[in-house]
């Protein structure tokens, strides 16, 4: 099993952790600007995209996508579930500091409760290798081939 | 608060469940074809901005991912429709919630992932933080 990650593949994992919630915050933001979008009024869509606060979460939401595809290409889903809701724990600190709303007792205890998820599953392997594959790279090994 | 009438009451948990499974349906499916891909750097076709149409095809090309995205497209049209009768406030936790536990249990059984005590505790704690932050 892999535990090293390569710093490249902790950059992909923050990536994963701040796009989407900046993304959907900065999408909020925009689309409070925006206004109410209704089945009479659906060219406000349109205009949408080019609010700088929409465009600037759309381009965030693709640059999620990408990074958390990259990230299961080298990571097990089940290590990756964590780092994806703590996008809710940067929402929620985003709100704090940022928006200055104030958060219960409840949120704060959320936080924690996905900060210890994040550790407990960061302190092992990132990927379940195949053992066949497994056996095959110690074969190689074995025969000097992999030298 | 929306009127919770007994016929309501399956109405809201069935389209909860519903955009849960789509959820995990496509999580799994494009998490599968990723593993099947493998470290996309090794489809890089060369340096540059020219050599990510490698990783873009093999990935545009899986049959896997096609689906697992179109299931994602699903969910979010089937979110909307939920939201539309089912209050936020237990909408998003009680989807968040079902989606990381199902994901987890396909991961283990569907994928193969060696889902360990570490990783089931971090999914109890991720259920238990996304419930109270939605408190």
């Amino acid at each position: 099993m892999k535990h090293a990650l390569k710093p490249s593949q902790y950059a992909i994992l923050v990536a994963v952790m701040l796009t989407a919630s900046v993304g959907d915050t900065l999408l909020s933001r925009g689309m409070a600007e925006v206004g109410a979008v209704d089945l009479q009024h659906l060219g406000l869509l349109w205009k949408a995209l080019f609010n700088p606060f929409v465009a600037s979460g759309i381009v965030l939401l693709i640059g999620f996508f990408a990074s958390y595809m990259t990230a299961l290409s080298w990571a097990d889903l089940t290590f990756l579930m964590p780092a994806t809701a703590f996008g809710y724990v940067v929402i929620a600190l985003l709100s704090r500091f940022w928006l200055h709303e104030q958060l219960s007792a409840y949120r704060w205890t959320g936080i924690l409760l996905i900060v210890c998820a994040v550790g407990f599953v960061a302190g092992g392997p990132s990927r379940t290798e195949d053992p066949a594959s497994e056996h095959h790279e110690l074969d190689i090994m074995d025969s000097g081939a992999g030298r | 608060m929306m009127a919770a009438q007994p016929g309501d009451l399956l109405r809201q948990w069935s389209s909860i469940t519903g955009v849960a499974a789509l959820a995990i349906a496509g999580e799994v499916l494009i998490a599968s074809a990723m593993r099947d891909l493998g470290d996309l750097d090794n489809h890089r076709t060369g340096p540059g901005l020219k050599g990510f149409l490698g990783p873009v095809k093999a990935v545009l090309s899986n049959g896997k991912f096609l689906i697992g995205a179109s299931c994602m497209a699903f969910n979010f049209f089937a979110m909307l429709w939920a939201l539309s009768i089912v209050d936020l406030s237990l909408a998003a936790p009680a989807i968040a919630s079902l989606t990381y536990i199902g994901n987890a249990i396909c991961a283990k059984l569907v994928l193969g992932e060696n889902v360990d005590q570490r990783r089931w505790l971090a999914v109890l704690f991720v259920c238990v933080g996304v419930i109270l932050i939605a408190h």
